[in-house]
Parts: C-alpha cells; sequence; structure tokens
C-alpha cells in the first residue's frame, strides 16, 4: 500500500508542474516485462491487446485512423487495418449509434468520443439505447460489447468545452457502467475489464495525466476488478473518496495532512456504478469522517450520491458532517480555473485542524466549523 | 425514363450527359427482363453497377466531363471540382417532383411496361394471407385496448403493404432494426399470433418480460430487434449492424424503418452519412405516411419528401407507391441485391399513409380531414388493391378471404384468451438484465422492495409473482 502510495507521490509531482511531457515512454524503465509508460500509451497498450486477443474487436471514432488528437490509438490502424481500426464522420450520435448496432452483432466496439465535453449530442443513444438494450428485450439481445472512450476533466487550458467532467449524468442511468482510472497501470487493466466486461460501459480517461501521468505498467494482457474501490493510501481519521486526476491533488493533500499529525485514508471509486459501497463504508465506520472530492460543479455531481449512500449506513458513526470539496457551480471558467478547481488548498480547509478555529465558535454560517471541532475532538 | 430507378448522382449524370450509354443501361431504363422471386442470381450486370459505383474520390470519368466544359478544375480534397464563371445557386427540387415508382394501378391492373421482379402465386398468396392476418390482428388488438384489457395499441392500418412486402422480399437472414409500425415483418417471419399476444399483455411468455408497453415486439430467433420507443435511434443502429455483417463476409444486409418524422432527428442524418462512408449494406425504408402524429409533412420539411436526401449522402435511392404491394416487393428486393452484392447502403421512400390514429392516445381527426382518411382507407386501400390483382390471377376467390378472414379471428380469439390468463412475468424479472449479473445495489433493493411487499400485500398487484 505504502508503495503504491509512493508512486502516486511521484505522479502529483508531475501534474502539479501542470505541462505537457513530450515523452511517452521512459526508457530507463525496469525490465522483467514492466515499462515506465504514461496513460495515453498505457491505453494505447490496452487497445493493442484488446484488438490482437478478439478479432472481433473494433476501435472507431474521430480521428481515431491516424492516432487520435491525444495519440490513444497510435499504431493501431497499420498494426490492425482500416476495417478494424477507422475513423468515423465527425457526428456523436452517429458513433455511439453505430457502436451499438455493431456490439449488438457480438461485437467489441470500442468507441471513441474525442472529448467528454461532446458526448452529449450521443446522450439519447447512450442513456435510451444503450443503457435498455439488454433489459428492454428480455436479454435477448444486448450491447455489451459497447465502451466509450472519452477524455474528461480540466487540463489546464481547457476552458469550458475541453474541461468538463460529465460523468454523474451517466451515474444516473442504471445498464450502463461509468469507469475511471488514476493512472497509467490502472487505465490499462480498467480499460481492458471494461472492453471485455458484457455490458456497456463509458470509459473517462483523465485527459490532464495522458501525458503526464508515468507509472511502471505490466506488459502483459491483464484486467482489473470493475465495482471494486481500492484504499490507496490507508489511514484512521478521515476517508477521502475521489477518482480519476483528483486523487493526484487529494493524495498530495492527504501527505500534508499527515506532517499535521492528520491521519488520511484515501479511497479510489474506479467504478462510479455501480459502486463499491462497502468498501467506503468500511473506512467510513473506521474514521467516522468523510470527504468527497470530485472537479465536476458540487450541485447534483455524484459526491452527493456517495454522501446520501454513506450517511444512510454510517450515520451513528460519523463525528462530523460528510464533506464535499468540488468544482463549483459555473461552466467550467478558462482564467478562472484555478479558482474553480477542488486544489489542495481546498481540501486543506477541511482536513486541518485549525488554531483559529475556537475563535469561530459562534460563526455558524461558517461552512466548515463543524469539521474542524470535529478534528480537534 | 426509368420506372425503377435508383437516383443518384452519377447516375444521374451518366443519364444526362452520355446518352449513349443508354444501351448498356437495361436495368435502369427499365427494360431487363424479369427475374424470378426470391432469386439469388446475380441479375444486375456486375459493369454497370461497378461503373456507376459513386465514389467521390474518383470522380475521373465525371473530371473529363468538367475539362471538357470548363478548362479548369481546383484539386480538392474529396475530387476534382470544375470552375464555372456562372454564378448559379442550386435550386431546391419542389417543382420536379421525384416520379413514384409503382407496378398496380389502383384498381390493382399491372402498369405496363415495368421492370418489377417476378411474384409466384405461391408468394402472391401468402403475402396477401398475412396483409389480412395483419390487418385482423390489428383490428382486434385495437378492440382489445378500446375495452381496456391491453394498456396501449398502435395499429399499421393502411401500411400493410410496406410492412409485408418488404418482408418477403428480404431473406430471413436479414436483420431488421424496426421503427415500431412494422410489426408485419415480424408476422412474416414467424412469430405467432399468441406471441404477439403475449407481448401485449405483458405477461410471463413475453419474451421483453413485461417490461415494456404493448408493440414493443422483438425476437432474437427471427432477427428482430426489440422495439424502442425513441425515433430514428435504430438507424445508426442499423449501420453497425450491417457494418458487422459486411466485416464478416456474411450474404445479408441491415434493413431499418422509420417515418417521414424520424427524418427531421439527427440520428436519420448520422445514419445516412454514415452508411454512405462506411459502405454499409443496410437498407433504409422510409414510411412517409404522410403525417407525423399531427404533424403534416410540409411542416415536418421543404425537400421533394426523403427520397432527394440520399443523393447528398451519396446513397441510392428510390420512392415507390407503398400502398402497391408489388412495387413495394420489386424496390426492396432489389435495393436488397445492391446492398450485398455492392456492399453500399440503398434508400427507400414508401408514399403510404397512416389510416389509423398514431396510437390508441391519439384521435387523428382532430387534425386531419375524415375526408382524407376515408380516401386513403377506401380508394387507395392497399390490401384492397393487391387482392384484385390475385383475384384477377385466378389465385385467390371470395371464399378463400371470407375463411382465412374467420380462421385469423378464431386463432386471435384464442390467442388473446391464453394470453390474458398467463402469469405476469415474477418480480424477480424487475431486477435482472439491467446487467448481465444483478448488481449489489438492485440486490439490495429487490431485499427492501420484498420486506415492503410481505407487509402491505394487498397495495401490490395481486397477478405478479412474488
Amino acid at each position: 500500500m505504502s508503495k503504491s502510495a509512493k508512486k502516486l507521490g511521484k505522479l502529483i509531482s508531475l501534474v502539479s508542474k501542470r505541462g505537457f511531457s513530450t515523452s511517452s515512454i521512459q526508457k530507463d524503465a525496469a525490465d522483467n516485462g514492466v515499462k515506465s509508460l504514461n496513460l495515453y500509451s498505457a491505453i494505447n497498450q490496452a487497445l493493442h491487446i484488446a484488438l490482437d486477443t478478439d478479432p472481433r474487436a473494433y476501435v472507431f471514432g474521430e480521428d481515431v485512423g491516424f492516432g487520435g488528437v491525444f495519440r490513444c490509438t497510435t499504431g493501431l490502424a497499420d498494426r490492425f487495418g482500416k476495417n478494424r481500426v477507422f475513423n468515423t464522420p465527425l457526428c456523436e450520435q452517429g458513433i455511439v449509434g453505430f457502436g451499438i448496432g455493431l456490439a449488438a452483432m457480438g461485437n467489441r466496439a470500442v468507441a471513441e468520443i474525442q472529448f467528454a465535453d461532446y458526448i452529449f449530442p450521443a446522450f439519447d443513444q447512450i442513456v435510451n439505447e444503450a443503457a435498455k438494450f439488454r433489459y428492454r428485450s428480455g436479454n435477448q439481445f444486448n450491447c455489451g460489447g459497447l465502451t466509450i472512450r472519452t477524455p474528461y476533466g480540466a487540463v489546464g487550458h481547457g476552458g469550458h468545452y475541453h474541461s468538463q467532467s460529465p460523468e454523474a449524468f451517466f451515474c444516473h442511468v442504471p445498464g450502463i457502467k461509468v469507469v475511471i482510472p488514476r493512472s497509467p497501470k490502472e487505465a490499462k487493466g480498467l480499460l481492458l475489464s471494461c472492453i471485455r466486461d458484457p455490458n456497456p460501459i463509458v470509459f473517462f480517461e483523465p485527459k490532464w495525466l495522458y501525458r503526464l501521468a508515468v507509472e511502471e505498467v505490466p506488459e502483459d494482457d491483464y484486467m482489473l476488478p470493475l465495482s471494486e474501490a481500492e484504499v490507496i493510501r490507508p489511514g484512521s481519521d478521515i476517508t477521502l473518496v475521489g477518482w480519476g486526476a483528483q486523487l493526484s491533488i487529494m493524495e498530495q493533500a492527504c501527505i500534508d495532512a499527515e506532517k499535521e499529525g492528520i491521519s488520511c485514508e484515501l479511497i479510489d471509486l474506479k467504478t462510479l456504478i455501480p459502486w463499491d459501497k462497502e468498501t467506503v463504508e468500511a473506512s467510513v465506520k473506521k474514521t467516522g469522517r468523510l470527504l468527497i472530492s470530485h472537479e465536476a460543479p458540487v450541485t447534483g455531481g455524484f459526491g452527493a450520491e456517495i454522501s446520501a449512500s454513506i450517511l444512510e449506513r454510517c450515520f451513528s458513526r460519523l463525528e462530523a458532517p460528510v464533506a464535499r470539496v468540488c468544482g463549483l457551480d459555473t461552466p467550467f471558467p478558462l482564467v478562472f480555473e484555478p479558482f474553480y478547481m477542488p486544489t489542495k488548498n481546498k481540501l486543506h480547509l477541511f482536513i486541518y485542524y485549525n488554531n483559529n478555529n475556537n475563535n469561530n465558535n459562534n460563526n455558524n454560517n461558517n461552512n466548515y466549523y463543524y469539521y474542524y471541532i470535529s478534528l480537534i475532538n | 425514363m426509368a420506372t425503377l430507378l435508383f437516383r443518384n448522382s452519377r447516375a444521374f449524370l451518366l443519364l444526362h450527359n452520355h446518352q449513349h450509354l443508354q444501351n448498356k443501361l437495361p436495368f435502369l431504363l427499365g427494360i431487363r427482363s424479369p427475374s424470378p422471386p426470391c432469386s439469388n442470381s446475380h441479375f444486375l450486370p456486375s459493369f454497370l453497377l461497378s461503373s456507376l459505383r459513386y465514389e467521390s474520390t474518383k470522380a475521373q470519368p465525371q473530371l473529363e466531363d468538367l475539362q471538357h466544359h470548363h478548362h479548369q478544375v481546383i484539386d480538392f480534397p474529396g475530387g476534382k471540382v470544375g470552375f464555372t464563371s456562372e454564378m448559379r445557386f442550386i435550386s431546391d427540387t419542389s417543382h420536379i417532383r421525384v416520379p413514384c415508382y409503382r407496378v398496380l394501378d389502383d384498381d390493382g391492373e399491372l402498369v405496363k411496361p415495368t421492370n418489377q421482379v417476378q411474384v409466384s402465386k405461391e408468394l402472391a398468396v401468402r403475402m396477401h394471407s398475412e396483409m389480412v392476418t395483419l390487418q385482423t390482428m390489428d383490428s382486434i388488438f385495437y378492440e382489445l385496448q378500446r375495452q381496456g384489457r391491453i394498456s396501449f395499441y398502435l395499429t399499421t392500418s393502411g401500411e400493410e403493404a410496406v410492412n409485408i412486402a418488404s418482408a418477403a422480399a428480404l431473406s430471413s437472414h436479414d436483420v431488421i432494426l424496426p421503427q415500431y409500425r412494422e410489426p408485419g415483418v415480424l408476422l412474416w417471419r414467424g412469430f405467432t399470433l399468441q406471441q404477439f399476444a403475449h407481448q401485449c399483455f405483458g405477461n410471463t411468455n413475453d419474451f421483453g418480460k413485461g417490461r415494456q408497453m404493448p408493440i414493443h415486439y422483438g425476437s432474437n430467433k427471427h432477427n428482430y430487434f426489440t422495439v424502442s420507443s425513441p425515433i430514428a435511434t435504430q438507424l445508426p443502429q442499423a449501420v453497425g449492424a450491417a457494418y458487422s455483417l459486411k466485416m464478416d463476409g456474411k450474404s445479408a444486409c441491415a434493413v431499418t424503418f422509420c417515418g417521414d418524422g424520424s427524418t427531421s432527428e439527427g440520428d436519420f442524418h448520422a445514419a445516412m452519412n454514415f452508411a454512405a462512408v462506411m459502405e454499409a449494406p443496410v437498407v433504409f425504408i422510409c414510411r412517409n405516411n404522410g403525417w407525423a402524429i399531427s404533424t403534416p409533412v410540409e411542416e415536418q420539411f421543404r425537400s421533394d419528401g426523403i427520397v432527394v436526401k440520399g443523393q447528398a449522402y451519396g446513397i441510392w435511392s428510390i420512392r415507390v407507391d407503398g400502398n402497391d404491394a408489388l412495387a413495394v416487393y420489386s424496390a426492396v428486393h432489389t435495393a436488397r441485391e445492391i446492398a450485398i452484392k455492392e456492399q453500399r447502403p440503398v434508400l427507400i421512400e414508401a408514399l403510404t399513409y397512416r389510416v389509423g390514429h398514431h396510437s390508441t392516445s391519439d384521435d387523428s381527426t382532430k387534425y386531419r380531414s375524415t375526408g382524407e382518411i376515408e380516401y386513403w382507407k377506401m380508394e387507395r386501400n392497399p390490401v384492397n388493391r393487391f387482392k384484385r390483382w390475385v383475384e384477377r390471377n385466378g389465385w385467390w376467390s371470395e371464399k378463400d378471404e371470407l375463411e382465412l378472414r374467420s380462421s385469423v379471428r378464431k386463432q386471435l380469439m384464442h390467442a388473446i384468451q391464453v394470453a390474458e390468463k398467463a402469469q405476469k412475468p415474477p418480480l424477480e424479472d424487475m431486477f435482472t438484465d439491467v446487467y448481465d449479473k444483478l448488481s449489489s445495489n438492485l440486490e439490495e433493493q429487490e431485499r427492501d422492495l420484498r420486506k415492503t411487499i410481505e407487509k402491505h400485500p394487498k397495495d401490490y398487484p395481486s397477478d405478479v409473482p412474488f
């Protein structure tokens, strides 16, 4: 566990630089079937394996043929041919509709939506078609072979339409799964699981980490379980739950808090629906406190669902209100991104013992008040 | 001019600019000798199809014309384009409406000369019988809804020919992605009246496990994807299904249906464009029945119907009299051959009319005249027209008709009795099939629900086994 925390720490130091590295593969990595890869290369490796191990697998989307705007599909068309790896017209509802039909015929259809911000034209196909395909037919038909990959989240300069985190919209839809990896190794294993899972899945890729996150990734074909959360940093005072790129920010806050004597348990949810309540529940029962953090706007975000569920299960064990540190309820603002984001500073406000709190006893309007008090005690 | 003419920009160019090619284009010009029904023979001359293949990136013959007329061309991505010094806007086409292909006139007389695909006595009798069966099923199920015994219904009245003749022209290996007004295709493929009744009652024998409203049929065995209510969503899916057939090298196509209203949906345009670009063997059959619930076609689009939309996407298309079963049969049969042999999509616009209300929740006399409905019901009735033709051939008599109607009625009454008495699906069917396996949140919810039912059993439907 501490080993993975160290790895994540390394990842954070890269992320905090907020720039794109141009190198995709670290040549000086250890061998033994393990290579240092960044996240897009890990995705690329997963797609190679998926196409190689199943002749009925297809990869398609806008600009996928030449390797994709984030390079995730590099080399696939050359290796597997243009019949299996191909560009589509610029039309998201067409891409997903086509993918559903392809999957319904017993294929593994891996569709790319170039940015999660542009997934909405396909919303009807995902919500009304893919999600209900099996149920409405009484299991006569299914499009379980469909996996929709799409880059999501902040990138430092993406503004309204290259930064959004729309995962919560899809978490309200029985019949699909929503999966978000935090690192290259996770991305490869989870993507392979998604492609081979017999249910339609929306797989959000943290685009900020495509090049920045570098990790040792096994070269072989491996899968990581869906609907299983992971405690990536054990602790005893407070539970933090997040997913995707936000975990690196949260990990940094945990490290800082540790220096102040606060032990944080950090959980990567990985699969948002159907989600692993049990792991979060067990952790909160131990720590008595829960903080959820995501980049998407706080109102109606998936944090609200986690908060409500854990309150139902852990009410008597909670020593403080469940806290949410999330994106603000504005459209994603270009220049104001540093203010919008659920940064380490905002996390600190919730986690730290603050000596000045004692002066705030009468200030009931202070959202953080109860939290501080609970941590003091 | 051709009576069976698939519109295509390349084909039109050839016809207009190369009259000498007419002798080589018997198929397009309507002088092809008839093929036997259901024949697998390659009746389209291969040279013709290859010469007419629309490939925007390889428009060399067109280029020669352009160079001849315009001297200069722009070498643009996607193909060379000629210059002109004449500023001319392409007009809309509403003043030259695309003619409608038909084989039978309103009296059921063969229109000659024609190039229809021949229909044998056996096939014709079966087509007529299935149309009558469909008609009878519609009228009885409609009444059933009026009596409050099923929750909803939606008839195919007036569109029996599009339903049955298109189904007759296809192979059972062709994959159907229906809208919702095509139960005739499923009927043709062998879905029994009992199975239709089970679905409408949502009982335990319904393949859909009682989860969807009546008429949302589906059958894996019959290559008929389950109906979903959203409009046009099945169209891009059909392209994906067709692409799968193409990759598997199957001698089959995907066939998808939609209405005139569907063509305003984004999914229609997505599907047409994807189909053309992917060179997918898919046949789009658009039932232009004049009305999308209460919205007439003139408030739906300003193009000359649907047929002209194909050309802009690089898709062959044809307008056919949807109330002429022989014309529908010929066009669909030929479109299927083109889709499979040429590996390309085809668009068929069938001009028909929704004689019934949109559904049992609709009263169409509120927005259209009873005179208009009566005209289509009586004068242009597709079943009567086809009947006259089969009778004229001596293949069918009034006695046959009476016997058939009475027999179908009896079968339906029996099917309804059985379906009505059958148990509803068990409660567990509410939770299964959301995913391939029951997820933990659903297990929990099922447990909680059962506890509630145990405490208040009288508050829940008694016919759902708990």
